[in-house]
């Protein structure tokens, strides 16, 4: 982590918490949760509503659905602890390894069925060129899904967009698998709060 | 079905108009990525266009024009929400466009 006050500026509350969470999960506290919950009136608190209802609120997609469109939006923007972390929360949720590898590694190719794929596609290029137009749009409706599944896809893709950048800006830690894979049991069991 | 507007709205008025340790004009010219200069105009361009290309160099030039860790990590924070808005927006937009008449 890049700024000290990231690392180790948390409150005397929020450093119980950490050691809670250090023991519980025998495992480090992840770069992510110092982040959020530094001062986390300006930033985490609010920002958390946002990926709570992007990831956890209703939508069509599922939670494996979009678990993977957020990992995707991470790969897009070359950002390994975000591709990592819900590529993991994936794989849990879909009970799937293969199935979220092989969407990562190609979308044109994957087998996770319309309109899925084309939706993991469309995200890819907004992060890629952040640009679509209307008929990068129109593909993903021709394949099946829902205005609405679009605009729920965009609001993942929002989210995302700004926590990659800030895991990178910031110098998130990459952790080991085992942490990885504790901090996809929590946020399968709790969410984003 | 996702509703994420009002919440987006909330974030970016907390971190532009809300209280914060670094000048809300500081803020507001991060979030827009348009009115700085020196390194802390450097850093916001890699964190709007590659944020893998911040390094702690930028980060200790960044510091060392007076700006405290707090004012670094607010600026940081306003630079990336700004980027993503941006593209949210447009996306939104050409959802509208695509759907227009249906």
């Amino acid at each position: 982590m890049r700024l000290q006050v990231l690392d180790k500026g948390h409150g005397f509350g929020t450093k119980v918490l950490f050691a809670l969470i250090r023991t519980a999960s025998r495992q480090p506290v992840l770069d992510v949760v110092k982040l959020v919950r530094y001062r986390s009136d300006f930033y985490g608190g609010p920002m958390s509503e946002i990926t709570q209802e992007a990831m956890r609120g209703p939508s069509s997609w599922s939670v494996g659905d979009r678990e993977l469109m957020a990992a995707c939006v991470a790969k897009a923007n070359h950002c390994e602890f975000c591709t990592k972390a819900h590529a993991a929360v994936a794989t849990r949720a879909y009970g799937d390894n293969k199935k979220v590898s092989q969407a990562l590694s190609n979308p044109d190719t994957a087998g996770v069925g319309e309109p899925l794929r084309t939706t993991l596609i469309l995200l890819r290029t907004l992060t890629r060129n952040q640009i679509v137009n209307a008929g990068d749009i129109r593909e993903v409706l021709n394949a099946g899904a829902t205005p609405q599944q679009v605009k729920d896809a965009l609001a993942i893709y929002y989210s995302f967009e700004i926590i990659s950048r800030l895991a990178d800006a910031f110098g998130f830690s990459v952790p080991s698998h085992e942490a990885f894979e504790a901090g996809a049991k929590y946020l399968l069991a709790r969410g984003y709060r | 079905m996702t509703h994420i507007e009002p919440l987006q709205t909330a974030l970016v008025h907390r971190i532009l108009n809300g209280q914060g340790k670094a000048p809300a004009s500081e803020r507001q010219s991060a979030f827009s990525n348009i009115g700085l200069s020196g390194p802390v105009a450097k850093l916001v361009e890699k964190v709007v266009d590659d944020p893998a290309a911040v390094t702690d160099d930028d980060i200790d030039a960044t510091k060392a024009t007076g700006l405290t860790e707090d004012q670094v990590f607010e600026l940081i924070v306003c630079a990336a929400v700004g980027q993503a808005t941006r593209h949210y927006d447009a996306a939104m937009t050409a959802v509208a466009a695509a759907t227009k008449g249906n």
